[in-house]
């Protein structure tokens, strides 16, 4: 079974868990043979993680053993069907078993004299030999301690069941409540018991919208990562964990060129966009970045590339004629398969399922390019740190493969200056491309320029550019006026125009 | 596993003859191993056995790690577990069973029974 070292630490080793995300931010994984507190008030997808844990843990061929304290084997087959998880049918090919320990209405058991939890350990240990577990989760430890007042009994308990499973190869989740999302780590003390490796989980409401996080809080003897990252609990997935890090970003390395969809453009970026590269474009209403979008989207499936639009400013039938009146047939295109369109309202969803259902027709459409238009749409209704998080991780996302992106963004004022979401996009992108208006005595202009283009020379003129029927069109260098980027234009007196 | 007729030696010919009879109480004593604990749980048993319900009851014990699979449908969580399996109630009691009377009471079995 896949067992990853991790990168060359002190000597522990990992498991990777196979929940997407999680083994990022834990830097390979749990630490394998050890057992792994995972706390968080209620609510907070405990349960949902220690069957994921599992559920993950089958996908890659190790079979795991559930001890339920709380919910009934029934209920949690029926609570996680939702997530595709089939666990009946696990049950049946000997890749999961229950050990039951949900209390039931009826059962009520005295005590006389001293006792201890044999009964449960032995028959973990036998579903773990009957099944050939590797892992093992355990949810929650608090029943235990509400039944059984006697801690430190429980705690010596604990310990010899936490012994015994590691003897036996397996990998243990332990799932524990707390009442507080920043104070101590769990009710109970539990953390003196399993004190190694703890990951947290939160469900707090920020900003009036419910945000979930994930903190890995210590793993001894190995590397993660450090603070909280936003996780979401999706349908049909699980637990998808959004890992955080500029150090995901590898910058564009292919030095092939594809097309931006507008010859004149190809010309100033000296061949075009490179093929692995994102491109923002940013600029004010009504300045053309989703005419832009629309070109090089062309530009895209008439190469025969398959492209994806993910569209929060207009619906689909709006940009399929407004394409069509400038001569480019997107119904055609969809029609081959060489064209989607995605379109959602902005907040209809929090940023977290945004991004993990962008991803999953990432992974399924798998396009050559990538357009979404805007991210000033998404901005709007995310708060500001989710913002960030939700462009760093489609930006890496993108990166894992292949393709030409394009982002547009809108600019607030109409003559030019940053917006917020350029403040905080513009390093994460390879090319920038900025449209303005320019305001000349008695006329509107628009200017379009390359600001930066990583890996290559480009044209540093500032060129005119008009809208016309067929799209957008460049013309010839700004030769007359200066400070158009800064939003101040102002005729330069005397100056030729050749330069 | 052994299971052991707790029924004094006098009555044996008769209670042979009538075969199971209504009101015995049965027990099943769950341990976990060859401990001090599972000993002492299993001698307080015999000792109800041979005293105050003597004659009138049957027991087996059960070694949960030689029989997990049987812990596992009766859902043992804790060891010692004495489950009176009859007559209806059926009862628990969990831990070394060093109170007898405690026991008992526990059992829903009192001495007039």
């Amino acid at each position: 079974m896949p067992k990853k070292r991790a990168n060359g630490r002190a000597g522990v080793d990992k498991i990777e868990t196979g929940i997407p995300g999680f083994d990022f931010v834990a830097e390979g994984g749990l630490p394998a043979q050890r057992t792994t507190l995972v706390a968080g008030t209620a609510g907070s997808a405990k349960t949902v993680f220690a069957a994921n844990f599992l559920a993950a843990g089958i996908a890659r061929g190790e079979p795991g053993v559930f001890v339920t304290f709380e919910d009934s084997p029934d209920d949690l087959r029926r609570n996680m069907r939702g997530f595709d998880w089939d666990i009946a049918g696990w049950e049946r090919d000997g890749k999961w078993a229950f050990v039951d320990v949900s209390q039931r209405a009826d059962e009520e058991i005295a005590v006389v004299g001293e006792f201890d939890l044999g009964g449960l350990l032995s028959r973990i240990e036998h579903a773990v030999a009957r099944i050939g577990a590797r892992r093992v989760s355990i949810d929650s430890l608090n029943a235990l301690f509400v039944r059984f007042p006697d801690r430190r009994l429980i705690r010596a308990e604990l310990y010899r069941i936490s012994s015994t499973l590691k003897r036996a190869g397996t990998t243990v989740v332990v799932t524990a409540e707390r009442t507080e999302d920043y104070g101590a780590i769990s009710l109970f003390g539990v953390e003196e018991f399993v004190a190694d490796n703890v990951v947290i989980l939160r469900n707090l409401l920020q900003d009036e919208r419910r945000r979930r996080t994930l903190e890995v809080l210590k793993l001894r003897g190995a590397a993660h990562q450090r603070g909280e990252v936003p996780f979401t609990v999706m349908e049909r997935e699980g637990i998808v964990v959004i890992p955080l890090t500029a150090q995901q970003l590898t910058q564009s390395s292919s030095t092939v060129r594809v097309t931006s969809g507008i010859q004149e453009l190809d010309r100033m970026c000296h061949g075009g966009f490179f093929r692995d590269s994102i491109v923002l474009v940013s600029g004010a209403t009504g300045t053309g970045k989703t005419l832009m979008v629309t070109q090089f989207l062309a530009g895209g499936f008439e190469a025969g590339e398959r492209c994806l639009l993910f569209a929060f400013e207009e619906s689909r039938d709006q940009l399929f004629r407004n394409a069509a009146a400038w001569g480019m047939d997107f119904e055609k295109a969809e029609k081959r398969g060489l064209l989607r369109v995605v379109n959602r309202y902005p907040h209809a969803l929090p940023m977290e399922d945004h991004l993990v259902h962008m991803r999953e027709i990432l992974d399924e459409y798998r396009p050559n390019r990538v357009a979404v238009d805007s991210l000033s749409a998404l901005e709007r209704v995310f708060t500001l740190r989710s913002f960030r998080e939700f462009v760093i991780s489609l930006t890496s996302t993108l990166k894992r493969q292949t393709m030409t992106a394009m982002f547009t963004s809108t600019t607030p004022s109409l003559l030019g200056g940053g917006s917020v979401t350029e403040k905080h996009i513009s390093t994460l992108t390879d090319s920038i491309v900025l449209l303005r208006y320019v305001e000349l005595p008695g006329q509107i202009r628009r200017s379009i320029s390359v600001l930066k283009m990583r890996g290559s020379p480009h044209d540093t003129d500032i060129r005119q550019y008009t809208i016309d029927s067929r799209g957008l069109h460049v013309g010839e260098p700004f030769s007359d006026v200066g400070g158009i980027l800064g939003g101040h234009p102002m005729p330069v007196a005397g100056a030729g125009d050749s330069e | 596993m052994v299971p052991s007729r707790c029924h004094s030696l006098r009555g044996t010919a008769v209670q042979r003859q009538l075969g199971v009879r209504v009101g015995e109480i049965r027990f099943t004593l769950f341990v976990a191993g060859d401990t001090p604990r599972s000993h002492l749980a299993i001698a307080n048993l015999r000792r109800l056995a041979n005293g105050r319900l003597a004659g009138r009851c049957s027991m087996r014990v059960v070694d949960v790690q030689k029989d997990p699979e049987l812990a596992e449908a009766e859902r043992i969580l804790t060891t010692p577990t004495l489950i009176k399996e009859s007559p209806m109630p059926a009862r628990r009691v969990t831990g070394d069973l060093s109170d007898l009377e405690l026991v008992l009471f526990a059992l829903s079995l009192s001495t007039d029974e």
